[in-house]
Order: C-alpha cells, then structure tokens, then sequence
C-alpha cells in the first residue's frame, strides 16, 4: 500500500480508498443496468399475466436443452472470471490471463448457441413482425411472447457482446503486466458487470424457458 | 474490499451450489404445482442470484455503504413491480366506461 504507488489518483489517501470508490461507482452503474432491465421484466409480467396461456405455449416452443447449456455455460463463465479476479488478487499474471481467455471462450460458446437457437426461430417463423406464424388460437399473444423474448435475451446478448469487448482489453492488459496484487481494479469491476449479465441470465432462464413445461 | 481474498474453495463451492439448483429449477419446472411453479421458480433465481451477488460479486467482503446501495437498488426495482401489478391487478375490480 506504497503513498507513491502509480496507480493511485491524488485525491484518495490510499489504493484501499481508490479501489473502494472505483467499486461503488461500478455498482451505481449497475444498479442503473438494474432498472433498465427491470422495466423489461415488468413489462414481460404485465402481459404474462394478461395472457398466461399464450405465454405458456409460446415457451413450449423454446429449447428447454440449448437453454440449459447455455445455463451452464455461463455459470462456468462467471466462476473463471471470479477465479480470474482471484488470481489477480494474489498476483498471478499468467493466471489472471488464461481466465480471463477462458471467460472469454465461454461467453463466445454462449453466444454461439444464442446463433442457433434464434436461427431456428428465424426458420420456424416465430420472429415477431409480417413473416410471424403460429398455428395455434393464441398466434397474436404468442408474438408478443417472441417479442419479450427477443428483446430480452437480445438486450442480453447485446451486453455478453460487450462484455467480451471488455474483457479483450484485460487480457491486453493483464498480458503487459499491468495488474498487481495492489491494483487490479479494472478487473474487479468488469468482473462485477459480468457477474451481472450472469444474474440477468438467471432470471430469464425460468421465466422464459421453464414457464409451462409440465 | 479492501483487499479481502475469497478462497478459490469458496467460488467452486457457489459454482456447485448454483449447479444443483440449476437442476433443481429445471426438475421442478416439469412438476405440476399450479401458481406454485412460478414461486418456487423465481424463489430459486432468487437464490442463485444472492449467491453470486453476495460471494462472485463481493459483497459479502464490501464496505458497508456498498451494501446499501446494492439493497437500495434491489428496492427500487421491487417498487417498480408493486406499483405497475397494483395497477394491472386490480383494473377489473371497479367498472369503467371505456375498459
């Protein structure tokens, strides 16, 4: 905890009180990411309780096995990356850098099996807009289904992107050397709004994949 | 933070716990429990969701402000559900013209 270290911005009286700073400002952020992702949510409950039975047929049609992978997947992710933050916490460059790879390739897993699931419904018509069909007396509400579907697990999508974007630049980073035991903020708090994507993952598994399976 | 180091034992035992229940949610859901399907569905996100936040995330291990403000978060968006679903939940309880 050297006053001199190069990291440490003039205004905090030491690296423990930067770092603890750098921290809340990710979780406001976050907490921001919360609510624009609540909105989907809530939006997704008005219409799931307005139409139950559209929302279960519409679920029926999602693979339950795709899902589940991807689950996993992303569990996986969020352990390599926390594993990562743990290496860089004891300052094991090396380490930190095949985690960050490793977090790295299973977000890029995830995505890929996201290509395949939304391929197949490309295939099968269940993409909401004029080429939308399903043969059954709910097609109206089920295309409200797809659209939370979609615009939810793409919002989500969109945020694995960008976190894979992130995590690219750390394992530059990491690579030259730029972390230590004392700093490694950057990694904690891209660790934090990847744990995140995960939670946001956790929810809508069960509320769109689950809902109606039996 | 402040420096607290998770042991790596700690995050393989939260990755098990968040497989298991994984499992569980997924078995659950091809039971037929009514309205009780989607509680114990959301009741086990829950979970899983704690876990993550409170040991991958750190909070557990944070100052105490972060945890307020992590809390504070989570309220706003409870706010946001109990006051839209008080709306839409009870709009057919009185007769309106024009509904």
């Amino acid at each position: 905890m050297s006053e001199s270290h190069t990291a440490l911005a003039h205004q905090f009286d030491d690296l423990a009180q930067q770092e603890d700073a750098a921290n809340l400002g990710m979780w406001v952020f976050l907490i921001t990411e919360i609510m624009f992702f609540g909105g989907l949510f809530v939006g997704y409950t008005v219409y799931r309780t307005a139409y139950p039975a559209a929302f279960a047929e519409g679920s029926h049609h999602l693979d339950i096995v795709l899902g589940c992978i991807n689950t996993v997947v992303l569990i996986s992710s969020s352990l390599t990356m926390a594993l990562a933050v743990h290496a860089a916490q004891v300052g094991q460059r090396q380490l930190l850098t095949v985690f960050l790879l490793l977090t790295i390739l299973l977000g890029l897993v995830f995505l890929g099996i996201k290509a395949v699931e939304y391929t197949h419904k490309f295939e099968d018509h269940l993409v909401p807009g004029p080429t939308f069909f399903f043969a059954g007396e709910h097609a109206k509400q089920v295309q409200i289904f797809y659209a939370f579907y979609f615009g939810m697990t793409g919002m989500h999508a969109l945020h694995m992107v960008i976190g894979i974007g992130l995590l690219s630049v750390l394992v530059g980073l990491a690579w030259r050397g730029r972390f230590s035991s004392t700093y490694y903020t950057p990694v904690e708090n891209i660790g934090l709004y990847w744990h995140f994507v995960d939670i946001v993952w956790i929810f809508l598994f069960p509320l769109l994949y689950l809902l109606g399976r039996h | 933070m402040a420096q607290h180091i998770v042991s790596r034992r700690m995050y393989y035992q939260v990755f098990a716990a968040l497989l298991v229940f994984t499992g569980i949610t997924v078995a659950v859901a091809f039971l037929n429990l009514g309205p009780l399907n989607t509680i114990v569905a959301l009741a086990i996100a829950v979970i899983k969701a704690l876990l993550v936040v409170l040991i991958f995330m750190h909070v557990r291990y944070s100052s105490r402000l972060t945890g307020v403000v992590v809390a504070g978060g989570v309220f706003w968006l409870l706010l946001l559900i109990a006051l839209t679903m008080s709306d839409y939940l009870t709009r057919s309880w009185l007769p309106v013209v024009g509904w």
